[in-house]
Parts: structure tokens; C-alpha cells; sequence
């Protein structure tokens, strides 16, 4: 692994490096009992690498991805996004965080059930502040590039799941995140249907989009070109694969 | 996220909700609507009371001379022993007033006393009999509507001449013609000059049931001791030149009654502000009680918001969350459901002053009471719907805001 380069407190990442930890701990206190979920995870992805976390239940991939998606903060270590330092940040920067660099896709697609299509994907934008016209113009245009261009004005119930995942990917993406960041997005839907998200998350991947997926399941974490492996809160193995 | 996002979004989460919506808005909007139709009523008898009572009782810019108030509530034994030990108004009192005013002014003598006028066989009872001067039609802008009223000419030779009162009229004649016909006023035969237009009621009192003869008619010893008058009518041009008029007529009648400066005027000079003051007494009592009807259904109004709120943030867990991590801030989801409260509370009140213009519509048409919409309740209606709204919203608004997204995303 000659492209990465050994962190040390106080360090800054170099450019391309858009995720860093640096021993990141992340523990519980519940009550009786502290829950050590991460015990010092140390990962860089760089940009434009498409990488799969896996791991057993337990095994503090989805404490890592709520750390990697700002949803939360660490116990200590360090969190570098896109050459910023994130692991102290108070609540608003987080959220001004979550919605400029990372794009959320759920397993349950998370659509607003009244809303269509485009004003689901627009809903990042109304966060970001911008008006009301550029805000459809790229909601449009995101939604034509995940291929529903002419499903805008469908509600989440008049779409199939495959149909759902693109629009909750199109909102992931309208707002040109440094990070995709999906938490097993074929888990509802089927096999097929499951292959043409991969399918697309391939496609952006080419056009150089930098996706980071959790899934427990061997044949998707197969799409990604890395594999990190998390057991017992720390990283087990991260092995490069061939797409 | 801007306000009118926020407006808008609420706006959008009110219509998708209809029903639930209404039911939460019910609240405000009794609130709101009792709030102008309440003040309403105090609003219309207000006017009422300054525009017609006071003027049809005492007349535009006109004021009495007169032993004691006319209109005298609540006061005590004392006081009353006190004024009946005055001298009492005597003809002579009004000539020298009369004689010495330099304001340009019209004047009437007047004494009142009720009794039975009599027509054949027909009897009108408990009538007011009123002995005034020829100018008393003007003063009290009574128009006649039949005949003519008694001039100066009658007036001092003390002719038995009447004019009826509608109600008076009625009784005594229902549709006959009553003009030049003779009526029996204490046994002495007067003959009917004219017929006074119909006047109505005041909050229940009639206006109507009055006769009016000249003051120094036979009738006179009905009312009054000879040479005695209850009251000294003055009507001057404007409100400045009846200030003047009553401070010389306080001078003239000082004088008269030889009164040193630190006594008190044994007399009154009274204008309609009196009874002004009484209403106002009253309206500030309705003032006091109003408030607790309005602000208890408006507190429940807004507890039955804040529970629909706290149960559309347990409901919609999963979109704050969403949004959450879509990047909105505490401050985001704080506006947005504040907006969304506030939204429900305007809507409320909204529909509350339409309700409330409506009753306010209804009470004048089919009571007695005069109700007329004041265009400050409806501006308090709105800012203390709206208030409710807020006030309501912000403990369920926070607990939105403080949802840890993780959590309400892994919600069910």
C-alpha cells in the first residue's frame, strides 16, 4: 500500500485523500456497562476509490459509517473529510457537513411519502439555501442521472423499490457530495433490481464519484474495488480487489 | 431553511391533514371567535351609547342645570340626603342663566312626571308628561312627524295643547287620525298639535311612551311646585361654546345662590359625559370578564395544539431524522414545526373572525343588544391566534430539533 502515508497526531492529510481516521474510538456508556463499539479504526480512502465496509453484526461498521456520515461524533481520535478536521465540530457544522460533502442512501430510501420525486431530491438543496428555480434545475438534472427523468412528478408510491433507490440516489448526489455514502442499498429490494443499483453505483464510480457502502453481503461488497473488513471494532483486513 | 419554506411546508402539511388539522385549530378558533364577538357587543353598545343614547337623552352639545345628576347609580344614602336639601331650580334661576349667557345658545325648561293621559274610554298609563319651552323639540331632536310642535305664543300663555309620542299615539288612537282630537291630562282636556316620529328602544327602554305640553300649560302642576323646573336645558353650537355657556351658567347661578369660593355648587351643570361615564364603568367590567373567556379557550386551544404537534413529531420521527442528515440544522426543524403550529393557530383564528363577524352580524340583527365589529379584535384576534400557535409549538418544535438522527433514522 505505497500510496498511503503514515498518520500521526498533528499531521494533516494530503489532498487526494478524502476520508481519514486516525484511531478513532467510539464507546457507549450504558449505564451498567460501556459499549466499546470502535476501538481504534485507522482507514484513508482516497478519492475516487469505491470502497465496501463489511462485517459481522457488532462489529462497529455502522458506528463507523454514522461516524464517516457525521450522523455522530467520536469518543477520541481524529476524522478527516475532504481536508477537514470534523471530529469536534458542534451540531450546526455537522449538519452543514452532512449536507455538503456526504450523500445518504438508506436501505429503506427514506423518500418523504407526500413529496415527488423531484421535491424529494431537492430537499438538500432547501438546506443548502438555494433558491427555488436552481433548486429544480438540479433536482432534474440529478434525477435524469440516475435515469428517471421522466418520473418527476411521481410520488414514492407510484415507483418500484428500484425506481425509489434512484431517487434517493439522485437526492444523495444533487449536491455534488465529496462522498457517496450508502448503507446496504440493495437490502430491500431484489436481486435483480439490486444488480442495476450496483450497476449505477459503477457508473458513477467511473465518473469519479467516491462511494463508501456498507453491506454484510459478499456478493455486493464483490462491486467495490476495496474491501475493509471490521471485526470486534477494529479494522480485521482491507484488501484491494479486481472490479 | 428560509421562513416561507418553512410557511410553505407547513401550509402543505395542514392540507395533506385536513382532518386532523381542523380539530386542532377548533380551539383558536372559539377563541378567537367569542374574542370579537364579545368585544363586539361592547364594541356596538359603545357607539351607542355615545352616538345615540347620550345624544337622545341629553341632545348634541347641550347641557342641564339641575338640582342633583340625572343619572345617578350606586350612590349612597348620604349623598342622596345632601342633594335633596338643595334648593331646587326655580324659573327665575333659568331666566337669569337665559338673560346672562353671551354664548349664542338655545334653551328649554323641562319638568317630567309620569301620569295617564286619556282619550274616551281608552287610557295610556305610566307616560312620561314632560312640561318644557317650545325650543325642548329642537334640543332633543325630537321630529315631528304629524301636526306641528308648540310655539313660544302657546307656550307662554299656557295653552293646553299636546304633542303625543308614537307610542302614545298608538295606544290612544291605533290608526285614527289624532290631530285637533281632545286627550285628558290630569282631568284637564288638552287638544293634540302633533305626533312625534317613532323612536325605538335603548337596551330594552322604551322611547316612545312621552307627551309633551307647554310648561306653563295646567299640566304643570303635575310636575312640579309653581315656579319650579327640574331642568334647564342648553344647547350652545359647538362643544367649545358649551364649555363656555356652562362655565358662565356656573357663574350666574354662584351668584345667585350667593356661594363663597371654597363652597361647592349646590347645583349641577350636566352634560352626557355623565352617563358616558357609567357605561364606561360597565364596559370595563365586560373589559375584565371578556378576557377570561377568550384566554381559557385559548389556552385549551393551545394545549390541544401543542398535543397534535407532540403527536405529529412522534409520527414523523423518521423524516426528522431524514432531513437531519440531509443537512437541516436544530434551528431547521425547530422553524419548521414551529411554523407548522403557528400556521394551524393563524388558520383558527382566521376562521374565527369570519365566525365572529358572522355572530357579531347575527346579535345585532336578533337582540337587542347593538354589536359592531371592531377592527382591533380582529388585529388581536390574529396576533393572539398566531400567538398561541407559537407558544404552543415550541416545546414539541424542540424536542423535534433535539432528535438524535441516528436514532429517529433506525425508528420504525
Amino acid at each position: 500500500m505505497s500510496t498511503v502515508q503514515l498518520f500521526r497526531t498533528g499531521d494533516t492529510p494530503r489532498p487526494d485523500v478524502i476520508i481519514l481516521t486516525h484511531k478513532l474510538t467510539r464507546e457507549y456508556d450504558m449505564g451498567s456497562e460501556l459499549v466499546r463499539a470502535l476501538r481504534g479504526v485507522s482507514v484513508q480512502i482516497q478519492k475516487n476509490e469505491y470502497v465496501a465496509v463489511m462485517g459481522p453484526s457488532g462489529s462497529g461498521k455502522s458506528t463507523l459509517m454514522n461516524l464517516i456520515g457525521c450522523l455522530d461524533t467520536p469518543t477520541s481520535g481524529e476524522y478527516w473529510l475532504n481536508g477537514q478536521q470534523v471530529s469536534d465540530l458542534a451540531d450546526d457544522e455537522l449538519a452543514r457537513i452532512r449536507n455538503k460533502e456526504i450523500g445518504f442512501v438508506f436501505q429503506t430510501f427514506n423518500l418523504l411519502p407526500r413529496a415527488d420525486a423531484l421535491h424529494n431530491v431537492e430537499l438538500p438543496l432547501i438546506y443548502a439555501g438555494l433558491s427555488a428555480r436552481n433548486r429544480r434545475e438540479r433536482a432534474a438534472h440529478a434525477l435524469q442521472r440516475v435515469g428517471l427523468g421522466d418520473r418527476m412528478d411521481h410520488r414514492p408510491n407510484e415507483l418500484s423499490g428500484g425506481q425509489r433507490q434512484r431517487v434517493a440516489i439522485a437526492r444523495a448526489l444533487v449536491n455534488e457530495p465529496s462522498i457517496l455514502l450508502a448503507d446496504e442499498p440493495t437490502g430491500n429490494l431484489d436481486s435483480t433490481t439490486g444488480l442495476e443499483i450496483m450497476a449505477l453505483f459503477r457508473e458513477l464510480h467511473d465518473s469519479g464519484q467516491t462511494v463508501v457502502m456498507v453491506t454484510h453481503e459478499q456478493d455486493i461488497a464483490a462491486h467495490a474495488a476495496r474491501v475493509i473488513t471490521l471485526r470486534d471494532g477494529v479494522v480485521a483486513t482491507d484488501q484491494r480487489q479486481a472490479a | 431553511m428560509p421562513f416561507y419554506e418553512a410557511m410553505r411546508l407547513a401550509l402543505q402539511t395542514i392540507r395533506a391533514q385536513k382532518l386532523k388539522s381542523g380539530f386542532s385549530l377548533l380551539g383558536v378558533f372559539i377563541g378567537v371567535a367569542s374574542l370579537i364577538g364579545a368585544w363586539s357587543i361592547v364594541n356596538g353598545v359603545n357607539r351607542y351609547m355615545t352616538e345615540k343614547f347620550a345624544q337622545t337623552l341629553y341632545g348634541v352639545n347641550t347641557f342641564q342645570l339641575r338640582r342633583r345628576p340625572m343619572f345617578t347609580p350606586n350612590v349612597p344614602d348620604s349623598v342622596w340626603r345632601a342633594w335633596a336639601r338643595r334648593p331646587r331650580i326655580r324659573f327665575s334661576d333659568a331666566e337669569a342663566v337665559s338673560a346672562g349667557l353671551t354664548v349664542p345658545v338655545i334653551t328649554a325648561w323641562q319638568s317630567s312626571d309620569n301620569v295617564t293621559v286619556s282619550y274616551s274610554n281608552k287610557e295610556a298609563r305610566d307616560i312620561e308628561l314632560t312640561a318644557a319651552s317650545e325650543r325642548y323639540f329642537d334640543i332633543k331632536n325630537l321630529n315631528i312627524e304629524l301636526g306641528r310642535p308648540f310655539t313660544g305664543e302657546e307656550n307662554r300663555s299656557g295653552a293646553p295643547v299636546v304633542v303625543l309620542g308614537d307610542a302614545v299615539k298608538q295606544r290612544l288612537f291605533a290608526d285614527r287620525a289624532p290631530l285637533g282630537k281632545s286627550v285628558r291630562i290630569g282631568g284637564v282636556p288638552y287638544r293634540v298639535i302633533g305626533v312625534v316620529a317613532k323612536q325605538g328602544s335603548i337596551l330594552g327602554f322604551p322611547l316612545d311612551r312621552f307627551v309633551v305640553v307647554p310648561a306653563l300649560s295646567p299640566a304643570q302642576n303635575l310636575v312640579n311646585p309653581p315656579g319650579i323646573l327640574d331642568a334647564f336645558l342648553v344647547k350652545a353650537r359647538s362643544e367649545l361654546e358649551m364649555r363656555e355657556a356652562i362655565a358662565q351658567a356656573e357663574g350666574i347661578m354662584r351668584g345667585r345662590r350667593h356661594l363663597r369660593p371654597r363652597q361647592d355648587n349646590n347645583f349641577v351643570l350636566e352634560t352626557s359625559e355623565g352617563v358616558q361615564q357609567f357605561w364606561a364603568g360597565i364596559s370595563r367590567i365586560l373589559v375584565v370578564l371578556l378576557p377570561g373567556v377568550v384566554v381559557i379557550s385559548l389556552v385549551i386551544g393551545g394545549i390541544v395544539i401543542m398535543n397534535i404537534m407532540l403527536m405529529a413529531v412522534a409520527e414523523r420521527t423518521r423524516e426528522i431524522g431524514l432531513r437531519k442528515s440531509l443537512g437541516a440544522r436544530r434551528r431547521d426543524v425547530l422553524r419548521q414545526f414551529l411554523a407548522e403550529s403557528t400556521a394551524i393557530a393563524t388558520v383558527g383564528a382566521a376562521f374565527g373572525i369570519v365566525a365572529g363577524i358572522g355572530l357579531t352580524v347575527l346579535i345585532d340583527k336578533i337582540s337587542p343588544l347593538p354589536a359592531s365589529v371592531s377592527p382591533m379584535s380582529i388585529v388581536l384576534g390574529i396576533i393572539m391566534g398566531g400567538g398561541v400557535g407559537v407558544v404552543a409549538g415550541v416545546y414539541p418544535a424542540t424536542r423535534a430539533a433535539r432528535l438524535d438522527p441516528i436514532a429517529a433514522l433506525r425508528q420504525e
